[in-house]
């Protein structure tokens, strides 16, 4: 048991927890905490960045001169294709997760998420399904057919050994933490908001969550449904994809990019959400037309679902396919302008305070608008036919989801970061990780319009001399290296600020929102007693400031019951990845035994109490 | 941050320089159009681009103007709660819509103006994607050539598009966009496969550069291609060469094993139709009968039919060696036969000391020897 008092003043030298609290390791193998949860994604994901950015620069490295081989075309191939594949499912989306956990319950007034225990499976299936599909490398047998894995390049025929197993196997192993992650977030929205807080109450970062949710769980099962069609392809003779015997190639990338395209809005929605909610606090005003940019959040994840075959204008489905995929695709460009401007009009008139925070915000709306636009010139599909497949593509989704998803991302670490280890992130460090990562990220993926527009398609492990696309291709190499010393900056803030940075009280920045009512950090039940909320800003009105601090930072004598800690999730994830790794073998009675400690776990599972006895529950 | 939006326009401006001038040539360039089909996308992406320009000085204006006037000042009043405004909502809802609009209606008349049906009249080139090569097969003509496809100017054109393994992607950036190369799908006996295609008329005459732009497997990057757009007197006497040269060996191939080798050499000294140097002689020699190279090369008017690699005939006249990574030299061809996989990981072919387990069957290493390969590379580039 802590106190308020104390919260601010504490001397350990981090502060995760409160007095009192289990800090050893088995207590975060066995927690359900949504935050300790959130701090495992955010810690695994940069992990992951780091692995997808090593292979990014050895990328790089290669394509310096025309005509080197500095590598070996294989491994190449292997390298681009794992650097995709992780930045996406394994650093991107789950750095978002990580975001969603630790925020949603305490943005809506609750103490945890709906299913905690689900929860840590979803933690533990993603880094156990990451290790899986990064151990590929150490069999040389990582995936190498690129992270759309396009039929037939996969089938058995042209993808013989496990490389293609390991894909499709780790991304549906990712899959089910997703689908998980998205019920449990959807269900904690729907059912755990503190009295008064309507749906149209709730911050844009939570909204923005439960329209990611709602896309994860409809699009993440196309995707693995897809998967499980090439693994009895590969595994078990079907033709799915098969031309020979009828198949069709092209179903796989129907399959694909019904999936891929909501993606997209999975990957940018939670970055909108989160600038959303930062640049209102930094500029002092509330959100400018917070329904119109809830709104075309939503329209944004609808029409995201019937845009899909712009990835595919290349492929021959016919002029009338072509220009409806074109007008739908045009459409959507139309509510992201909107946000555009209302984040703009948020800022317009008020008094703009340029912490770390507030320039990762602007610096996205500054340069996703970039990749906005490269995005409306592809949707033209004459155009697309010149563009697609070439750099300027890579160019184009290097800015929408670097420049848009992982610098709004960024944005959220230096606002959130005081709330999560009660100290400021340093603001030095965080300006150097700024304008390092705005010249490399720009350096690099800029030129790469040119070298695409000249001629170079992507995916090649080199390019002939003739192109004269070497410059570009150099000015991106040195690009490259300068944001990743950006990175390098980034976790030296982290680790020295997580030490000794400056405190930051529960509410460092004004914010108007819940999460800023109680401590820094947060005690492990969230809040004492459940607030009411009678507003969107309820930190900004005094009256209704003060009625829900004496709530929030009240001191308690008997903590809320919270669930039990458990284990049955990380052994329940093991058996998962597991039983899918078995998959491998293609040997029927080996998969089936593969089943039984998954049976096993989830039995255990359920007849484990998930509240300490006597409490009620 | 206001740094870096006076840091964005020079950049831009720069490389547009970098972009007009300096004399610098780019021979994969898809900004500069030369047959109608190029004309056609080129002219939508000059109007977009316009457009795109003005939606992102509008926003970066916007966004520097904030940036500037409204940074926090130590003694700052709050700021005035403005929540919203239903005019300017509509004003930024209702304006770029329009802009949508104007993109989005020239870009469907040129979506069906890009791909209106097959004309009857036009030359018909059936282009197969195989790892990694280029296969041309001009019906009209009877003639198959590899990686590169010759083309008339100003006579339309209709490539019909197919692959006999995994999707590759037909893109010559100069006369046009591209467009899938999709593995047949089998139907049923009667039925037509469907195929894609690309139908466009070159402008220019001249060399121009394209390559495979769908990842499709190890050696994807080395799988290029060049395409020759001719005056309609070359391109007439290219085909005519095509009729005359390979016809001549035609009525050699006697399957009688005894007779075949010296009916060769005599059949072509006689007619004089091929430079009888004693190295090219050897060269065909052990090209058509030591080795296996007619097990999957074909060279019009020999006993030498095999249709699993490039057809070799008139192989002297290509400019490119092995889908355009290498210049067709004696030098070149000799390191090529001698060691493809130096070269292309993965290709097809095998090489003097090593076997090729492909996916269609197995093929044993050539086993050439030196002076072997100094020979039939002189035979090769004798066929012209």
């Amino acid at each position: 048991m802590s106190s308020v008092a104390t919260a601010g003043e504490k001397t350990a030298g981090h502060t995760l927890g409160h007095e009192g609290e289990d800090t050893g390791l088995w207590s975060w193998i066995t927690t359900v905490d949504h935050k300790r949860i959130a701090i495992m994604y955010f810690v695994t994901a940069t992990v992951f960045f780091f692995i997808g950015g090593i292979k990014a620069m050895i990328i790089r490295v290669q394509l310096w001169n025309p005509e080197q081989s500095l590598i070996s075309p294989e491994l190449y191939n292997q390298l681009f294709t794992m650097h995709g594949t992780t930045m996406i499912f394994l650093v991107a989306m789950p750095m978002a997760v990580a975001f969603f956990n630790y925020l949603v319950p305490l943005q809506i007034g609750a103490r945890d998420v709906a299913f905690p225990r689900l929860n840590a499976l979803s933690y533990w299936i993603f880094l156990f399904g990451g290790i899986y599909l990064t151990s590929s490398f150490l069999f040389q047998a990582a995936p190498h057919a690129a992270w759309t894995g396009y039929a037939t390049l996969t089938s058995a025929q042209y993808s013989p050994g496990f490389n293609t197993d390991f894909w499709f196997i780790g991304l549906s192993i990712l899959g089910i933490a997703s689908i998980a992650g998205g019920v449990n977030f959807i269900t904690t929205i729907v059912n755990m908001r503190a009295p008064g807080m309507k749906m149209m109450r709730m911050p844009l970062f939570t909204w923005m969550t439960f329209v990611t949710s709602f896309l994860l769980i409809t699009a993440i099962p196309i995707i693995s449904v897809a998967l499980i069609f090439l693994g009895f392809d590969r595994l078990f003779g079907a033709v799915f994809f098969d031309p020979s015997m009828g198949g069709d190639p092209v179903l796989w990338q129907h399959l694909f990019w019904l999936f891929g395209h909501p993606e997209v809005y999975i990957l940018i929605l939670p970055a909108f959400g989160v600038i959303s909610d930062v640049i209102p606090t930094f500029s002092r005003k509330p959100l400018f037309g917070y329904p119109i940019v809830v709104y075309a959040g939503i329209l944004i994840g609808f029409i995201g679902w019937g845009v899909w075959s712009h990835h595919m204008f290349t492929v021959g489905l016919g002029p009338i396919a072509d220009s409806f995929f074109v007008a739908a695709t045009m459409i959507i460009a139309i509510p992201t302008g909107v946000k555009i401007f209302n984040w703009i009009a948020t800022m317009w008139g008020g008094s703009v305070r340029f912490t770390t925070a507030m320039l990762f915000s602007v610096g996205l709306l500054a340069v996703f608008t970039v990749g906005g636009l490269s995005g409306i010139m592809h949707a033209s599909a004459p155009v697309n036919l010149q563009q697609h497949d070439t750099y300027f593509v890579v160019a184009h989704f290097h800015y929408v989801i670097v420049g848009g998803a992982m610098m709004g991302l960024w944005a959220g670490l230096y606002y959130w970061f005081p709330k999560v280890s009660g100290r400021f992130l340093n603001e030095t460090l965080g300006k150097w990780h700024f304008w390092t990562t705005m010249v490399g990220f720009n350096l690099t993926f800029f030129p790469m319009h040119f070298s695409g527009l000249f001629g170079m398609p992507r995916r090649i492990y080199t390019y002939s001399a003739d192109l004269n696309v070497d410059i570009y291709n150099q000015l991106a190499t040195i690009g490259a290296f300068i944001f990743a010393i950006s990175a390098v900056i980034m976790v030296w803030n982290i680790v020295k600020s997580w030490r000794s940075g400056e405190r930051a009280g529960p509410n460092p920045w004004d914010a108007p929102h819940l999460e800023w009512s109680i401590p820094s950090p947060p005690h492990h039940y969230n809040f004492p007693e459940l607030p009411t909320v009678q507003s969107r800003e309820p930190l900004w009105n005094d009256g209704e400031r003060e009625s829900i601090q004496a709530v929030t930072m009240k001191e308690v004598e008997t903590e809320p019951v919270m669930p039990n800690p458990s284990f049955w999730p990380i052994v329940l994830a093991f058996s998962i990845t597991l039983s899918w790794a078995l998959v491998m073998t293609g040997i029927w009675w080996v998969i089936a035994l593969g089943i039984i400690p998954v049976f096993v776990s989830t039995l255990m599972w359920a007849l484990e109490p998930a509240f300490p006895e006597g409490s009620g529950h | 941050m206001r740094a870096t939006l006076l840091r964005y326009s020079p950049g831009l401006l720069l490389l547009t320089l970098v972009l007009s001038g300096c004399g610098v040539e780019y021979p994969q360039s898809s900004i500069s159009p030369h047959s109608d089909f190029a004309h056609i996308i080129h002219g939508l992406y000059t109007t977009i681009f316009w457009w795109t320009m003005l939606i992102l000085a509008v926003v970066w204006v916007l966004l520097t103007w904030v940036i500037i006037k409204y940074r926090a000042k130590p003694d700052d009043p709050k700021p005035k709660q403005i929540r919203g405004h239903l005019g300017l909502e509509i004003g930024w809802t209702v304006g770029p819509a329009i802009i949508v609009v104007l993109i989005a209606i020239p870009t469907i008349q040129a979506v069906f103006a890009t791909q209106q049906p097959v004309s009857e009249d036009a030359m018909l080139v059936e282009v197969t994607g195989e790892r990694f090569w280029w296969e041309f097969h001009y019906p009209e003509y009877g003639i198959t050539t590899a990686n590169e496809l010759w083309l008339e100017k100003d006579r339309p054109v209709n490539l019909r598009l197919a692959s006999s393994d995994v999707i590759h992607s037909f893109w010559v950036p100069k006369l046009g966009g591209k467009r899938d190369l999709n593995p047949t799908v089998a139907v049923r006996e009667g039925e037509e496969p469907s195929y894609n295609w690309l139908f466009f008329t070159p402008e220019v005459a001249g060399h121009f550069y394209g390559q495979c732009a769908e990842f499709c497997g190890e050696s994807h990057a080395f799988m290029l291609m060049r395409v020759n757009v001719a005056e309609p007197d070359d391109f007439a006497a290219w085909t005519e060469s095509w009729q005359a040269s390979p016809g001549a060996l035609a009525e050699v191939q006697d399957p009688d094993e005894e007779g075949r080798d010296a009916g060769l050499a005599i059949q072509a000294a006689q007619d004089g139709e091929i430079d009888e140097t004693p190295l090219v002689a050897e060269g065909r020699e052990a090209f058509l009968n030591q080795a296996t190279c007619g097990a999957c090369h074909a060279i019009e008017g020999t006993h030498a039919q095999g249709d699993r690699g490039p057809n070799l005939t008139l192989f002297g006249t290509r400019r490119t060696l092995a889908a355009g990574i290498m210049e067709n030299n004696q030098e070149n061809l000799v390191e090529w036969i001698r060691d493809p996989w130096r070269f292309k990981p993965a290709a097809a072919m095998p090489g003097t000391d090593y076997d090729m387990e492909g996916t269609a069957g197995f093929w044993p290493a050539t086993a050439l020897s030196d002076e072997q390969l100094e020979a039939v590379a002189a035979y090769l580039l004798s066929l012209k």
